[in-house]
């Protein structure tokens, strides 16, 4: 770093690119390439949890259905237009960053953070709902099921339904950790018109928690609807 | 074809259409989940979660305009994930289907 010829290098290239990489597309390559490489083990470890729903629900699917109508439909579908939502202002955040317009980038980014607040306020408030109807297994409550042939298996259901939101709401949680991060970046400067890869593979992790919803709200909320009516 | 995708502005009414087109699914979703349509509730609720699934990818994720080795990182992670769940109910699925004695 002390010799003539680093400091003539750093001289003349963007004080964010990286020693090892060429050129700033190739260090934005890099990274989106690298925050994929992570997804792909997030896909893997969701889809773990999604292969304990598909074991179960294929040996106990009347259990699976049941249990299913009884959580309300309306604030699923509610966070499901909540996160589709946040999920387009977090892009219109990253155009602006690719534009370059930085007031803009942060307004999207406090939408994007407000729409996963709302989110998780009203996943609380449906964590809330299942406590008041004793559809809470484990933690020394009582699970009581109002059709008592389905008692133990549909404990299985809200064990799964609990694993599977509450891995995701914490996947929430870090998103807004990452987009106070970015938030920061944007106002202190470190974000530039030629340095905006941190909030293009911020979006990448946002979008890729708006999926799993995408799929946990019909595979939760929705499977027994044709044959129950609760 | 690196500097192409780097450079490659999605225009803001692309994503407006996106946006429409994952809202349209879920009320859709939510429709048919409420008409008895027997097995096929799960094939048609499975096929629009993974048709809006791709349009987040493609779109909001940019991965419409990414290089190929994003591209083979994705299909890659697609596969294991259907080896995952396929070759494991090939084994909860049969295990009724043989009667010993």
């Amino acid at each position: 770093m002390s010799n003539g010829a680093a400091v003539a290098h750093d001289a003349h290239h963007n004080p964010n690119l990286a020693h090892h990489f060429e050129t700033m597309e190739q260090q934005t390559e890099a990274s989106i390439l690298g925050m994929w490489v992570f997804l792909v083990t997030e896909i893997l470890f969701f889809g773990g949890a999604l292969m304990a729903y598909m074991v179960y629900r294929s040996w106990y699917p009347e259990a699976f259905a049941l249990a299913s109508s009884h959580i309300a439909i309306l604030p699923g579908a509610i966070n499901t237009g909540v996160l589709i939502l946040s999920s387009l202002t977090m892009a219109l955040a990253v155009h602006a960053a690719q534009t370059g317009e930085r007031t803009k980038i942060m307004f999207f980014i406090v939408v994007t953070m407000i729409l996963g607040a709302a989110f998780l306020g009203i996943k609380a408030y449906e964590y809330y709902e299942k406590y008041e109807e004793h559809f809470v297994p484990g933690l020394g409550l009582d699970f009581i099921f109002p059709e008592p042939e389905y008692q133990q298996t549909a404990q299985i259901f809200f064990s799964i339904y609990f694993v599977l939101t509450g891995l995701h709401a914490l996947h929430m949680i870090v998103g807004l950790g990452i987009m106070t991060w970015m938030f920061i970046w944007v106002k202190n400067g470190t974000i530039t018109k030629d340095y905006f890869a941190p909030i293009e593979i911020s979006g990448l992790y946002w979008h890729f928690v708006d999926i799993v919803w995408i799929f946990l709200f019909p595979l939760l909320y929705l499977i027994g609807r044709h044959v129950h009516h609760v | 074809m690196s500097e192409d995708s780097i450079h490659h502005i999605v225009p803001k009414s692309t994503y407006y259409l996106i946006f429409c087109a994952l809202i349209a699914g879920t009320a859709l979703t939510w429709w048919v989940a409420t008409i008895d349509l027997g097995p096929m509730n799960n094939v048609i609720m499975l096929t629009l979660a993974v048709t809006k699934a791709t349009l987040v990818v493609l779109f909001f994720m940019h991965v419409k305009y990414s290089n190929h080795l994003t591209w083979a990182v994705i299909l890659g992670a697609i596969f294991w994930l259907l080896i995952m769940l396929g070759l494991t109910m090939n084994d909860y699925v049969t295990r009724g289907w043989l009667h010993y004695g």
